[in-house]
């Protein structure tokens, strides 16, 4: 029940997000989204998701508003405003239909398959020694997976500082 | 079966924002809020009916818990997005620097 309240104020969190014309009101909506979204996994009981989902929204809102702040410019709609809002509409519509041929094959929501980590669940104190079963996935199991996300981070790294720094002078 | 739908509705809030928006500022937080759909439709296809979190104590059924894999690779999905969204703003605060505007029908130097 708690989920549907928060489901549907993330939804009308986004709607905010998306219409309003003022840029910083659109980054705060957004940051509302983000906290609902962190509020439902602890819900979902997922704590050390709620827990990075909580220190990565913070640094997400620091980024945005420093992006956002004094740039806040009036929008203007104007010219093919009936062919923009119908191909992007039908864009959504096509997606709908393919997630809903999808959705029947998905199994219903509160019963998960578990095919693959029924092991994981067996094995994974006596095996990796952490209590906690997420740690033992993502540092033991599927340690790749982990060492890929910090290769991806730091490429976002080098691409950031490529991108904002400054050449310095010659002297 | 609500639930998804709903998260659905979340992804095309979001897919509406990236598709139909001018301002680049409006896409990225579309595009932020296509994420966070994703992500939380992970983790619910993960959940069980009066599970427990994936973590062990004593005198408790193992097999009782949430999955954990759609929690681990999630947890590895918020910090890749935390990494493109930086990305992306840094190129738009470097386009607003050339541009002097958000509005993507306003830059038209690449046009050829």
């Amino acid at each position: 029940m708690e989920l549907y309240i928060l489901l549907i104020f993330m939804i009308c969190a986004a709607i905010v997000a998306i219409e309003v014309k003022d840029l910083l009101s659109s980054v705060i909506a957004v940051g509302a989204v983000g906290f609902a979204l962190c509020l439902a996994f602890l819900i979902l009981k997922a704590p050390d998701l709620a827990i990075t989902q909580l220190v990565v929204e913070i640094l997400c809102l620091i980024i945005l508003i420093r992006a956002t702040i004094n740039k806040d410019l009036p929008l203007v709609i104007e010219g093919r405003w009936i062919f923009n809002t119908f191909s992007t509409l039908g864009f959504i519509a096509v997606f709908l239909l393919f997630s809903w041929l999808a959705l029947k094959e998905l199994p219903g929501f509160g019963e998960p398959i578990m095919a693959v980590v029924k092991k994981y669940l067996q094995e994974g104190v006596s095996k990796t020694g952490s209590v906690n079963i997420v740690t033992a996935v993502i540092l033991d199991f599927r340690a790749y997976d982990t060492l890929g996300e910090a290769t991806v981070l730091f490429t976002a790294v080098i691409g950031i500082m490529a991108i904002l720094r400054r050449p310095g002078r010659k002297k | 079966m609500t639930l998804y739908f709903l998260c659905l509705m979340l992804f095309c809030v979001g897919l509406y924002g990236v598709l139909r928006k001018r301002n680049i500022i409006k896409m990225i937080v579309g595009l932020g809020i296509m994420e966070y759909a994703m992500n939380l439709f992970f983790v619910l296809l993960g959940y069980r009916f009066h599970g427990r979190a994936p973590i062990d104590a004593k005198y408790q059924d193992i097999l009782n818990m949430v999955d954990p894999l759609p929690q681990a690779l999630v947890l590895t999905s918020i910090v890749i997005g935390l990494a493109v969204t930086a990305l992306i703003i840094s190129i738009a605060i470097r386009i607003y620097e050339k541009y002097g505007t958000f509005d993507i029908t306003k830059i038209k130097k690449l046009k050829g």
